[in-house]
């Protein structure tokens, strides 16, 4: 990247850029092009999601404000944008305000390391997965921080289920990627596509293994992860009315909304990375590869996304001590034998990587 | 076996894969709600809308300054005062309804010996200020200038179960 703006600028400009600012430009022309379409993607995935739910309801979902409805994600943004920041005045007022960019700005900083094609990676670490994983323990800050800064009754009970949530289904999602990563041998997440090329009969992806009860896992931890039903606990509307974001009003609101779905986009990237072979074709048939990747990469998620919302359509909210059942009874104890037997398996099959 | 079943019914999710089959079928069924902007639903003849004082074929307001409807009003939503006119007629100089305590129940029609007021078919009439819900005698009679068709057909339809 840092090449090409060298020769951009020679030719555009007739100027030669010093190596360290051309480094910079190029970091900062990355992150443009990865979070400006981030930003309409999580836009339109609100549009969708309510779409998708209003459909299994039978409903018509928003069909208004542009061809099908599809500027009602902007005109709610501006509707908001327009509206009054209030601070509740018994509310602590920089870490009220601190809390929602906290959460944007992490749901964001997350898609660095998110390969979207072969070397199509903002920042290629070798340690992708832990990156990612320490991310996202991260976002427990902005939603605990909320609902402390605000002072507020409602607020305070989301911010800690939230919190116990968050904490608890990270354990099991840890074991879940220690699976992936024993067979991928790599913590790097191109690494970890490129070798779930061909797993087995010419599929893609680690989902048509035995570690598809892993996917499954990770699927279900990530719904609790983001915050989304069937887990809504933390903004149990009939509970706690919304949770950590009820001080929340105009953009503060806003970005706490973004970061979420940002966030669950990114769980979505993970997801396909992880165990649909990210921008790997679904099969390893060369006419396939024709498409570009991150073609195959967006599907994945368009797809992850789809299951998410058909999720939110299907079932019901959790009780919490189901919450807490699941995420330590359940999952924790299959995700820990997963790991036993995935290591048991490729130290006897001698498929351990290099 | 009973064990074994349930089991596998739990690790297999297969009450998820179930529901989510029945929502995934669901996606694709006929929209049980209307369009509603575009498409709007069957309206009763006797729906209880936004008022409106009638006028007589020749133009001439039917209202006669009763005050029935006033003294009726549950709501205390109207309010009536009446003089002489120059055909020495009685007839009112303000008639104001509160559209904003109108409870919407129809006892002000009911009350009319000369079925001036009445309510009509309309419902979409929300307004951006609290003030433009304070309707005079002037926004009535347009009302019933613009709606008397639709207001005439409903009357004459409710009228043999009256």
């Amino acid at each position: 990247m840092a090449d090409l703006l060298v020769e951009f600028f020679q030719w555009g400009f007739g100027v030669t850029l010093v190596p360290w600012l051309a480094i910079i430009l190029g970091i900062v022309v990355g992150i443009l092009a990865i979070v400006l379409p981030l930003l309409l993607v999580v836009a339109m995935s609100v549009y969708m999601d309510r779409k998708v739910w209003a459909a299994m309801q039978m409903r018509r979902g928003p069909n208004v404000v542009g061809p099908w409805g599809l500027m009602q994600s902007f005109a709610d943004g501006l509707k908001l944008f327009l509206k009054e920041t209030i601070i509740p005045a018994s509310a602590n007022k920089f870490i009220f305000l601190l809390a929602p960019a906290l959460t944007f700005i992490l749901a964001l900083v997350g898609w660095a390391v998110i390969p979207f094609d072969a070397g199509m990676v903002l920042a290629d670490l070798n340690v992708g997965i832990l990156y990612i994983f320490a991310i996202s323990s991260l976002g427990v800050y902005g939603i605990i921080l909320s609902g402390w800064a605000s002072n507020s009754r409602y607020a305070f009970l989301g911010a800690l289920r939230s919190s116990a949530q968050m904490v608890s289904y990270e354990v099991s999602m840890g074991f879940v990627l220690v699976t992936v990563l024993m067979c991928a041998g790599s913590l790097n997440l191109s690494e970890i596509v490129l070798a779930q090329k061909d797993t087995f009969l010419g599929v893609n992806g680690y989902w048509f293994t035995p570690l598809f009860p892993m996917m499954v896992i990770f699927f279900i931890s990530a719904l609790a992860e983001t915050n989304r039903p069937p887990f809504d606990l933390p903004e149990a509307e009939a509970e706690i009315v919304a949770g950590y974001q009820v001080e929340y009003s105009s953009m503060a609101f806003a970005l706490f909304f973004l970061g979420e779905y940002a966030n669950i986009i990114l769980m979505c990237a993970m997801t396909s990375i992880l165990f649909l072979g990210g921008w790997l074709p679904p099969f390893d048939w060369e006419p396939l590869y024709l498409i570009p990747g991150w073609i195959w990469f967006f599907g994945k998620i368009f797809f992850m996304f789809f299951v998410f919302a058909w999720v939110k359509a299907t079932v019901p909210r959790y009780r919490y001590d189901q919450l807490m059942r699941l995420g330590w009874k359940v999952f924790l104890p299959i995700s820990l034998l997963w790991v036993v037997l995935t290591g048991l398996f490729l130290l006897l099959t001698d498929k351990i990587p290099a | 076996m009973t064990l074994l079943k349930h089991a596998a019914r739990t690790f297999l999710l297969s009450e998820f894969v179930k529901a989510m089959w029945l929502t995934f079928r669901y996606m694709f069924r006929p929209k049980a709600t209307i369009n509603y902007p575009y498409e709007k639903g069957p309206l009763s003849p006797r729906f209880r809308g936004e008022h409106a004082l009638r006028r007589y074929e020749n133009g001439e307001e039917r209202c006669i300054a009763c005050k029935l409807c006033e003294a009726i009003c549950p709501a205390q939503a109207i309010v009536i005062e009446a003089a002489v006119a120059d055909d020495g007629s009685r007839r009112t100089t303000r008639y104001d309804i509160d559209m904003t305590k109108c409870i919407y129940c129809g006892f002000c029609e009911e009350a009319c010996p000369v079925e001036a007021i009445v309510e009509g078919p309309n419902f979409e009439f929300a307004t951006e200020t609290r003030e433009e819900l304070f309707y005079n005698k002037e926004k009535l009679l347009k009302n019933g200038d613009m709606w008397e068709q639709e207001i005439a057909t409903n009357l004459k339809l409710d009228a043999p179960y009256r």
